[in-house]
């Protein structure tokens, strides 16, 4: 195989891989603005504080620890015990179930029928007090994700390539779990929307919510239901992406990956969200490696997603797998 | 009409800024946002020096110092914001922390006739004190930096890089594009063959470069950069494998937080310095006693001998030296900015002082002059054993290529001086 052939393919499969984890943050996102008609602007926020959350939790590290010996003039940082990676990942879920509970009490039953865009400046609120929440509970320093996901070079592959083309494939082994992850995730969630009762109430809401609470549905457990779903796929894409690169403030940024992702695959639809992930992690990995680097001096990744989404955008609006909003006068 | 005139005498006295009673420091610190991580061990080091002056000598000269701090969230317009709301407060030296803020504070901090020490960062050609009256950033500058990393690296190669390749991973921003001039100035000279590998802000995804890095496979990659992209940088040359001893970060690329996320992997990356790693220097003694047990520490002393805490640390020590030269100079305990201006102009670092300091072998020797505001282009490398979980040096202090920095370095302020208006003199 003639080797830029090779090289090619490499990007594309690294291309695919990427646009998994792309996809993992769009879909929470998805989830919120699918059923409750919120752009979500905390969704990177919750995936920053879930993953701190988690690895406080398996640390033994105390929450608010700062606080607690500011006021009480103790010295206590840690339990003095490590919680096994499974457990925590329950324990943390409890808190995003708990912190979508509290979002939905305190925040968003008090704006029910207000504008969309009031709904967005709340969650711009909560992304803030989320983020300073978070350094408060589990301080600022730059933690380790240790969940015991394999991370690295895939030999397997490497070894298989080099022997059919003459070059070795890289692939990291955690973008391959990443993909099985998020592979089970979206067939879970279509599961659970399609075949479980609230899964279908969540998909009546989703369509009419007025005309699902005249049917007995109840707008509040859906929500609460939503947001913690939502608050699940952060806490994955958390680990992912922590395991990457650590667990740190920057994970919030995060969410910028996703918005092109959204523009193309459409702001309701979770396969919508997969796709348009593999289709931006694709085309911009190519793109670099094609034209970018060679001609362009290099870094194009995160504007030419942006530029490629604008230009799906053009022809049709609504995204890949949105639905398109036919408005009767 | 009297308290009138008695309070128009008050103010006029003050907008005169007559020396203060205190010595002012103001601290631009980022506690907090995506950066905090490395801004609080820099903010603890500049603080708790302070703090062991004024606990153990009574401050600078018997002058106590007052040191302001102000959250920048590594945030250029705060930082401006901060610079404002302290300068009046008699403040003697900023230490902007931040390019970014250094910049918008070079015209500002020189109007107001207030020195700004940018310390490994900022401006390079600030170093031409003829043009950059108020400016200064001794020890080292970011071009220092890039030629002490390919004096390592002549070194390592028997003095050839003849036909050798080396990558530069750097932040696509005004900081990471810094050291292109340079290193394309010294790949002519020593035959090398340079390429540029960009990483878009914040630097999460790097997969693209690396792939690069992993196809062409360079002899060295030298990185230049900042918060996420360097804990993603050396967790995916661990992922393709690529040897961590061949890897050299800036200064900035080089604090424990940076390696500790990709844990064993990490081991044998190296990174640039300007000053010394670890805590095995008697001022940390001093320290302990003075500051951590009389819980007056600025954190909660657990970063003290970080690569980040010990910087802080030396930039306070650097201030509190031009405060000494300046208060012999000008035969007061009390300063003004000008009086601190004409301290930082006058310093001189040797090996004996800093030893009197309880920091010996701490930082490279170096002296300042009207026409050198930046010192004599002095670094080591520090490597990484992620065993012992700590940074020691590798080599002794490096000074750069004068020869090919010198002349870039007038270029540049010769052309800001022009497009400023600025007639050089000294």
């Amino acid at each position: 195989m003639p080797e830029q052939l090779a090289f090619t393919i490499e990007v594309f499969l690294n291309g695919l891989m990427a646009g998994v984890l792309y996809a993992l943050v769009a879909l929470g996102f998805v989830l919120i603005y699918k059923a409750s008609g919120i752009f979500n602007y905390a969704q990177g926020v919750m995936a920053l504080f879930a993953a701190l959350t988690l690895a406080g939790i398996i640390d033994g590290q105390v929450p608010f620890s700062h606080l607690i010996n500011a006021i009480l003039g103790t010295d206590i940082h840690h339990f003095g015990w490590h919680v096994p990676a499974f457990l925590a990942i329950l324990l943390t879920m409890v808190v995003m179930i708990g912190l979508a509970y509290a979002v939905q009490r305190l925040v968003f039953r008090h704006l029910v029928g207000q504008e969309p865009i009031i709904l967005f400046m709340a969650t711009i609120g909560l992304a803030y007090f989320l983020e300073g929440v978070g350094d408060l509970m589990w301080g600022s320093d730059i933690k380790s994700m240790d969940v015991g996901l394999p991370q690295g070079l895939n030999t397997w592959i490497d070894d298989t390539t080099f022997n059919a083309f003459g070059y070795g494939f890289f692939i990291d082994n955690l973008d391959i779990v990443a993909s099985i992850i998020a592979a089970l995730l979206v067939i879970g969630l279509v599961m659970f929307a399609q075949y479980t009762k609230q899964g279908r109430a969540m998909r009546a809401v989703a369509d009419d919510h007025q005309a699902a609470l005249s049917v007995g549905v109840s707008l509040n457990f859906i929500w609460i239901l939503v947001w913690s779903l939502a608050g699940f796929v952060a806490l994955v894409a958390g680990i992912m992406w922590g395991t990457k690169s650590g667990v740190q403030f920057s994970l919030s940024l995060i969410a910028l990956k996703a918005l092109p992702v959204l523009m193309l695959g459409g702001f309701t639809s979770i396969p919508g969200a997969i796709v348009g992930g593999l289709i931006i992690g694709v085309g911009e990995k190519l793109f670099e490696f094609l034209i970018g680097a060679p001609f362009l001096g290099g870094a194009t990744e995160n504007w030419f997603a942006y530029m490629l989404a604008l230009i799906f955008l053009v022809f049709r609006p609504q995204g890949l797998f949105g639905e398109k909003i036919i408005e009767r006068v | 009409m009297k308290l009138k005139m008695t309070t128009l005498a008050l103010g006029a006295a003050l907008a005169a800024g007559p020396a203060m009673a205190e010595l002012v420091f103001p601290s631009l610190s980022y506690r907090t946002g995506p950066y905090a991580a490395n801004g609080i061990p820099f903010a603890d080091g500049y603080a708790d020096y302070f703090t062991l002056l004024n606990e153990r000598d009574g401050g600078i000269g018997g002058e106590p110092i007052r040191m302001i701090e102000c959250e920048t969230g590594y945030n250029t317009e705060k930082g401006v914001e901060c610079y404002e709301s302290t300068k009046g407060e008699g403040a003697l030296v900023y230490q902007p922390l931040s390019t970014g803020i250094t910049y918008q504070l070079i015209p500002k901090a020189t109007a107001d006739g207030i020195p700004v020490h940018s310390m490994g960062y900022g401006r390079t050609s600030a170093k031409d004190g003829s043009v950059f009256s108020n400016i200064f950033n001794y020890p080292a500058n970011y071009w220092d930096g890039a030629s002490v990393a390919i004096k390592h690296l002549l070194d390592l190669n028997g003095g050839s890089l003849e036909g050798k390749k080396i990558a530069l991973v750097y932040h696509n921003s005004a900081y990471g594009k810094e050291p292109i001039r340079t290193l394309e100035e010294l790949g002519k000279k020593h035959g090398f063959e340079l390429s540029l590998l960009p990483v878009d802000h914040p630097g999460q995804e790097q997969k693209s470069q690396w792939l690069q890095i992993r196809r062409e496979k360079p002899d060295n990659v030298i990185m230049y950069g900042w918060g996420v992209m360097n804990q993603v940088a050396v967790q995916e040359a661990a992922n393709i494998r690529y040897p961590m001893d061949q890897f050299i970060g800036i200064w900035w690329s080089g604090s424990e937080n940076d390696v500790r996320p990709a844990g064993e992997k990490a081991n044998g990356y190296k990174a640039l310095t300007f000053h010394n790693v670890g805590d095995d220097f008697p001022v940390f003694d001093d320290i302990q006693k003075f500051v951590v047990d009389a819980g007056k520490a600025a954190g909660a002393g657990d970063q003290i001998g970080t690569a980040l805490y010990n910087r802080g640390l030396y930039a306070a020590m650097l201030a509190a030296e031009a405060a000494k030269t300046a208060q012999g100079i000008h035969d007061t305990k009390a300063l003004t900015p000008a009086q601190m201006r004409d301290g930082m102009e006058a310093l001189e670092i040797t090996e004996a002082k800093m030893a009197d300091l309880g920091l010996p072998n701490f930082g490279p020797e170096f002296t300042v002059s009207c026409e050198n505001h930046g010192g004599n282009g002095y670094g080591a490398v520090a490597q990484w054993d992620a065993a012992a979980d700590s940074w020691s040096l590798i080599t002794d202090y490096i000074q750069s290529d004068q020869d090919v920095l010198a002349p870039l370095v007038t270029e540049d302020a010769q052309a800001f001086a022009a497009e400023s208006g600025i007639e050089p003199s000294c």
